[in-house]
């Protein structure tokens, strides 16, 4: 850096410039804009992009979308959903009759969670929250195949309905299972994957069981 | 890193020349656990400079070795702490669940499989499938078992799940404890040789959970018989998978201190089963009421009541 010491600059040029240095990635507009617009445009916006998300799950190819822009509106509709499609199906003592509202909900999402953290404690490079998203946005088919359940017993409960159910949501629960293995997988180790895949297995499978065994009053 | 691993050397050369010239003298060894471990392994061999390249090219056994001692040195308020928890492949795993169902009489489950290298998943995940197993299969037991009646209306009993889920993470939790607690206290009053840490016993606790797996799931057959069999044969292999862990470590105590505590260790295991044979699956009933039932006669009874 000796050389600089040369250097001098002329009285009369004026020294000025920004201070600050642009961040790489644009800002968005000034907060005013998205303050300013129409409460149908804010809504629309993440109705979109839930609604996106859905289509992806549906048809899972290796897109980062769902990894990338990660929210938790979809689960949640699709936990509260389906939690409120499993009521109804009590029995004469409460005892033995099927899930309530809240213990849908916990098993969905603690069960989410704990699926979360082992993946992370295996070395999984996935963040916290977009594994959340995943595991919930994966859950539409389930809620898919409540539905025509409930449509189907709505017709009759006899041995032919139980066969249209049992291969309705058996479908649903391969479909759940591959789809959010295609995008799980990738993050984890190579020879862990296993490790990682058998408890998606194990949380989609007890969705299942209480899809399936839900019996209207 | 050469370099640096050579000046390590050196400085080990001079403790243990300053050492060989004064044996009597109390050391202290600031050194990093790695390096510590690193100096015992070559302090077997003659200290010198040309077991330093042997040393140096280390295969993985070697490291696994080196390693093993100093793997959980992270504070237990890290994330990194309990990912040491997790350390373990698919193909471990698999070992240590073959390992569980098929004992090998005279080996050690922990020497052979755990090899301080405990985990956690095997226990979780082996407890959470065991609780969904027995729910569910009691489930379609009681329903294949009643399904004829006309006044029988099926109820998917949600409310055993977190009965089954409390009990099994108990027992493989719970009892762990205890036994632990137990033998170090056995150890402090009576020098044993083997001794486990907290989560080695927990380890075996939980892959020997393993073969009740299957077992529940078989367990839907209607058959008193069949349901006995399998439970028998079940607490034999995991009781000896237990038994044939935990023997060594009380051995050299009292004999009736060594035979009790195997024995609670066993009938506890047993407790398990039974009990949740009877609390999940009811009973079956066969069509007419038989009050002895003859060995040679359980066939003809097994296709005339179906």
């Amino acid at each position: 850096f000796a050389g600089l010491a040369d250097v001098s600059i002329a009285e009369d040029i004026p020294v000025e410039g920004e201070i600050t240095i642009p961040v790489g990635s644009h800002s968005p507009d000034e907060d005013c804009s998205t303050l300013d617009e129409p409460v149908r445009d804010t809504i629309m916006r993440d109705l979109k992009a839930v609604g996106k998300k859905f289509v992806h799950v549906m048809y899972p190819k290796k897109s980062s979308a769902l990894l990338r822009d990660w929210d938790l509106w979809g689960p949640l509709v699709l936990c509260v959903s389906l939690a409120l499609m499993l009521q109804g199906g009590s029995a004469d003592s409460k005892e033995d009759g099927g899930p309530q509202f809240a213990e849908v909900f916990v098993i969905i999402w603690f069960g989410a969670v704990v699926i979360t953290l082992n993946s992370k404690l295996l070395g999984g490079t996935i963040s916290f929250f977009q594994s959340l998203c995943v595991l919930g946005y994966c859950v539409l088919p389930l809620t898919v195949a409540m539905l025509v359940c409930r449509l189907v017993l709505l017709a009759g409960s006899g041995t032919v309905s139980f066969i249209i159910r049992l291969i309705v949501v058996v479908a649903m629960f391969g479909w759940s299972t591959l789809a959010s293995t295609a995008f799980l997988a990738d993050s984890q180790p190579p020879n862990r994957k296993a490790l990682v895949v058998y408890p998606i297995f194990l949380f989609y499978f007890v969705i299942s069981w209480m899809i399936l065994t839900f019996t209207p009053q | 890193i050469a370099s640096l691993v050579m000046y390590l050397f050196a400085e080990f050369d001079d403790a243990a020349n300053l050492l060989a010239a004064n044996p009597d003298a109390t050391t202290i060894s600031i050194d990093e656990p790695a390096e510590i471990s690193k100096n015992q392994h070559s302090r077997r061999q003659e200290p010198g400079r040309e077991e330093d390249d042997e040393l140096l090219g280390t295969d993985d056994s070697d490291k696994t070795e080196l390693l093993a001692g100093q793997k959980k040195s992270a504070p237990f308020w890290t994330f990194e702490y309990y990912q040491t928890f997790f350390d373990v492949d698919t193909y471990q795993v698999l070992d240590r669940i073959k390992g569980s169902v098929f004992p090998v009489p005279g080996k050690n489950f922990v020497r052979l499989y755990i090899r301080s290298n405990p985990d956690l998943y095997g226990p979780f995940w082996i407890c959470a499938t065991l609780v969904f197993t027995i729910a569910v299969s009691g489930n379609l037991s009681n329903f294949f078992i009643h399904l004829g009646k006309p006044t029988y209306h099926y109820v998917p009993e949600f409310r055993k799940v977190s009965i089954a889920a409390t009990t099994i993470y108990a027992y493989a939790w719970l009892v762990p404890l205890a036994l632990w607690g137990f033998l170090m206290w056995r150890n402090s009053k009576v020098m044993n040789i083997v001794s486990y840490s907290f989560l080695e016993i927990v380890c075996v606790y939980g892959y020997s959970l393993f073969i009740y797996i299957p077992t529940a799931i078989l367990w839907i057959i209607p058959q008193k018989v069949v349901r006995w069999v399998l439970v028998m044969f079940s607490l034999c292999l995991s009781g000896s998978v237990l038994v044939m862990t935990f023997w060594p470590a009380v051995r050299d105590d009292n004999r009736r201190i060594a035979l009790a505590t195997v024995g609670t260790i066993v009938l506890l295991h047993a407790l398990l089963a039974v009990g949740c044979l009877a609390y999940f699956f009811d009973a079956p009933e066969l069509d007419f009421p038989a009050p002895v039932i003859p060995a040679h006669n359980v066939s003809t009874v097994v296709t005339k009541s179906r």
